[in-house]
């Protein structure tokens, strides 16, 4: 299987051939890290690059594919500046050992931070391979050039492919700074190129955490309390147990995020670390999942019985009449003064609500504890952060763990967090065989954790020829790092909390700005969701920019133009939204286009939203959209992530929501949370920034814009202002 | 336990599982084709999509007591021979899958609308797709690559 490498297949690699050439580079990325590979003498290294005597070119992928594209984009950063065709490179997936550093996907991250390491580490293999046929020629180096894995001697046109030149290369001494190519020499980067993991997902064969096996292997499906935490106070088995193909009925529990995992007696009101749960092993999944339903549990709520989301967003309205735990950073100018000082002032309060990723692979995870080995195999963001979880919890050092990386069946964030691959290592311990637990949609629906549902309060002060003077940003609501951290968020502004209005995201040139935030207790589990917070306070945010733009009289592009003039990359990407939309073209009465922009994880896009009166609501009849993600990898790849962030996002707009009341998640499953089917996308049309700037992120820049665009349309068609998240199009 | 004889991507397959056992989970634990993937055990979302005697169903609530022997059940592993079904090439042309944990469904879903309605509109499209769920929203790469595998076939019948 091309996807995972396990210990077996990663030291047949190495011993295949007496001479490999392996580079790596270690946790920081820097160049300087890079070291020689020599296993005959045992040399540690971080191996990402192995290139054999026949020339084949191995490299180990540090960045989880849950369909953003890595699994393609990592591979071409080496493959570029090492001269050889992508489809000649093997991809194996890092196993989640200290060696290879961040191994997260997450955060957009994943081509911004490898874009130089990876292409370096590729640069200087390719250095050394031309050196050894220079050597061998008896020529310089620069009368030598590289073609697809050969090495070409200019002057005579003889050749050597990479692999005859391995065992010599690995002798010299590895550049510290090879020369990367410019953009302008870039054979495979930014040109049309397919992901090569497409082929193995249209024929069945792309195997997922779900669709691995082992010999021996049981099934587990977990009962988790209903309030999320809980402590079971006692459970009856004796039915379950008589179902054919059971094994255990057996305690078991639930842990969130990263630890510390404290003792199972206590609850600790404050950590919240760990749940009781139930859980059947048998033979079979369906024998699991059958017998699951003769198992009867009595619960402790552990207080959580009468929380209610709409409890919190009282609480977190409350909480948005104070001024808050202000974000320093983005202090501009004195708000309060400019506030005074201001003809027209306006306020206004959104609320977007908790969302479940509901990615289409539900949570699962297949584990063999033996001893102090522990295997892992499993659709997970981050296999590192796994070996660290898993030697606490387990209480195993960590060169023990071994963690096969699988395609992920979606995230979103939510594999990024490993409850269910701890479950799954729990079970193995204690039946003493390899174990898959396989979660429910019902246990994904109900059991978060969510993204946080948020209140945003805003104010604005407008001068009589519509110049906005005064601007403030009140967040109010959960915090991830609180819930994930454990930090203490009650007087300080979450730093996550400002993503995509903070001044770096956001910066309109107001004349005095200020955001703040106030942390209220959720009282469930929450974590990041595509784009984080930016999906939240940019909903918020941009829809404002409308409402001051209204009533200052001022055209809503005319003002974004005006108080982002110093950020031309924003404006261009405005000049080309307005431009393949028609923006100032008139339309007809009941047909309007609505706007907004945001930067993310360091890319800026803008989306035009235009829609038509239809009956007691609207419909989308077209979305635009542009993004400037400084230079574009692979274009195609880009628009479908776009795409993809337009589907999710409208559904977050438009369709569910996570909403609890007494202590129960009222939705779970998809006739509950509806998701956008074919038929509800509008079209769209993407346009990409051609750019040389560096690369920023792709898979989540596109989601923050979308639901504050489509607000801002039907309020020009309708006049009505949709404040609160979700809505249903049909009846504004 | 009771025993059942299926068709599956035209082999004969005896299997010995309960008879309440969806025959999603016969068709990837029992039988091991993974390809038809578990969703939402419900119905609901399409992923474990298989086609029954060429129409899709859902297989996660499809219980293996329910089919005869004769029933020819296809999964994406047996819709053709090395990914050659237009469908599929229109896939890859497209560049459809994102993460492609639905697509098994969505591909063999497709495939059914096409063997019935040789030329689907836009409407027929969502109508014959609406049972399966993209979660990274490759909604309008397969609207594109259904109208391109419908293409390819009339001209494949025209030659």
């Amino acid at each position: 299987m091309k996807t995972q490498t396990s210990r077996r297949d990663f030291l047949r690699i190495s011993s295949q051939s007496a001479f490999i050439l392996a580079l790596g580079f270690s946790s920081k990325g820097s160049v300087a890290q890079i070291q020689k590979y020599n296993p005959a003498l045992g040399v540690e290294i971080n191996p990402y690059i192995i290139i054999n005597e026949s020339g084949k070119v191995t490299l180990f992928n540090p960045r989880p594919d849950m369909g953003q594209g890595t699994y393609q984009a990592l591979p071409l950063l080496l493959a570029e500046e090492l001269d050889v065709l992508l489809e000649d490179v093997e991809i194996q997936m890092t196993d989640g050992s200290a060696r290879f550093g961040s191994q997260l996907s997450g955060g957009s991250s994943s081509v911004r931070t490898r874009w130089i390491p990876m292409r370096t580490a590729g640069a200087a293999v390719r250095e050394m391979l031309v050196q050894a046929a220079a050597n061998r020629w008896k020529v310089s180096p620069s009368d030598c050039s590289t073609n697809n894995g050969v090495v070409i001697n200019k002057l005579t046109k003889a050749q050597f492919n990479y692999g005859e030149l391995v065992e010599e290369a690995s002798h010299l001494p590895v550049p510290q700074k090879p020369k990367l190519k410019s953009f302008s020499e870039f054979k495979q980067l930014g040109k049309p190129s397919k992901r090569p993991d497409v082929p193995a997902k249209v024929d069945g064969s792309a195997v997922f955490g779900m669709d691995v096996q082992l010999p021996g292997m049981l099934y587990a499906s977990i009962i988790h309390s209903p309030y999320i935490y809980g402590k079971v106070k006692s459970f009856q088995a004796d039915k379950a147990m008589s179902v054919k193909g059971v094994r255990f009925v057996l305690k078991t529990e639930r842990v969130f995020f990263h630890g510390p995992f404290a003792d199972n007696a206590a609850f600790d009101q404050k950590i919240r670390s760990k749940s009781d749960a139930i859980a059947v092993v048998a033979d079979s999944y369906w024998a699991a999942v059958k017998a699951k339903k003769e198992v009867t549990v009595d619960w402790n709520a552990l207080g959580f019985a009468e929380s209610a989301t709409e409890q919190y967003f009282n609480q977190a309205r409350a909480a948005a009449l104070r001024e808050g735990n202000e974000y320093k950073e983005d202090k501009v100018g004195d708000f309060s003064k400019a506030l005074q000082l201001s003809d027209y002032k306006i306020q206004a309060t959104y609320q977007t609500p908790f969302m479940s990723h509901a990615p289409m692979e539900p949570c699962n995870a297949t584990v063999y504890v033996q001893g102090d080995q522990v295997e892992v195999w499993a659709p997970v963001q981050g296999p590192d952060g796994l070996v660290n979880d898993l030697a606490t919890y387990l209480g195993v050092k960590p060169e023990k763990i071994k963690v096969n990386v699988t395609f992920l069946g979606g995230a979103f964030g939510r594999k990024a967090v490993f409850d269910f691959v701890m479950q799954a290592a729990n079970l193995s311990r204690q039946t003493n065989a390899p174990v898959k637990v396989i979660w429910t949609r019902e246990d994904d629906i109900q059991q978060g954790p969510y993204r946080p549902g948020m209140i945003s309060a805003l104010q604005g002060g407008v001068d009589k020829d519509g110049n906005v003077l005064a601007f403030e940003h009140r967040l109010n609501g959960a915090s991830i790092m609180a819930s994930v951290f454990k930090a203490d968020m009650r007087n300080n502004p979450d730093p996550w909390a400002g993503e995509g209005i903070n001044l770096a995201d956001s910066p309109y040139a107001f004349p005095a700005r200020r955001n703040s935030f106030s942390w209220v207790d959720p009282q469930m589990p929450v974590l990041w969701w595509r784009s984080v917070y930016a999906s939240t306070n940019v909903f918020a945010q941009e829809s404002f920019m409308d409402e001051l733009a209204h009533e200052g009289e001022k055209d809503p592009l005319a003002l974004r133009l005006h108080l982002l003039r110093d950020s031309p990359r924003f404006v261009a990407v405005l000049n080309k939204l307005a431009e393949i939309s028609d923006y100032q073209v008139k339309r007809k009465k009941g047909v309007a286009i609505g706007i907004a922009i945001a930067r993310s994880f360091a890319s800026i896009v803008a989306h035009a939203f235009e829609v038509q009166k239809d009956g007691t609501g609207v419909k989308i009849k077209q979305v635009y959209s542009v993004i400037d993600c400084g230079f574009p990898l692979n274009e195609d790849n880009i628009k479908a992530q776009v795409e993809s962030n337009l589907v999710y996002g409208l559904s977050a707009a438009i369709k569910n929501q996570i909403s609890r009341t007494h202590g129960k998640t009222d939705q779970s499953n998809f006739h509950d949370y509806a998701v956008l089917r074919q038929g509800e996308v509008p079209p769209c049309q993407v346009f990409v920034m051609p750019s040389e700037e560096e690369p920023g992120g792709v898979g989540e820049p596109g989601l923050p814009p979308i639901a504050p665009a489509l607000c801002n349309a039907i309020f020009l068609a309708t006049g009505k202002r949709v404040r609160t998240l979700p809505f249903d199009l049909s009846s504004i | 336990m009771s025993i059942y004889q299926l068709n599956v991507n035209k082999k004969k397959h005896r299997v010995e599982v309960d008879s309440d056992t969806p025959l999603l989970w016969v068709i990837r634990d029992t039988i091991g084709y993974t390809g038809t993937k578990f969703g939402c055990g419900m119905g609901l979302c399409g992923a474990c999509t298989v086609l029954l005697n060429g129409s899709p169903i859902r297989s996660c609530s499809t219980p293996v007591s329910t089919l005869k022997p004769t029933d020819k059940i296809t999964t994406i592993e047996g819709l053709s021979e090395k990914a050659t079904h237009p469908v599929q090439e229109a896939w890859i042309e497209a560049q459809v899958p994102q993460c492609g944990y639905c697509q098994s469904g969505q591909i063999l879903a497709a495939s059914a609308l096409l063997a019935s309605n040789a030329n689907p509109s836009d409407d027929d499209i969502d109508a014959a797709m609406a049972g399966n769920i993209c979660r990274c929203g490759t909604y309008p790469r397969m609207r594109q690559a259904i109208h391109a595998a419908a293409k390819k076939i009339q001209n494949a019948k025209k030659s």
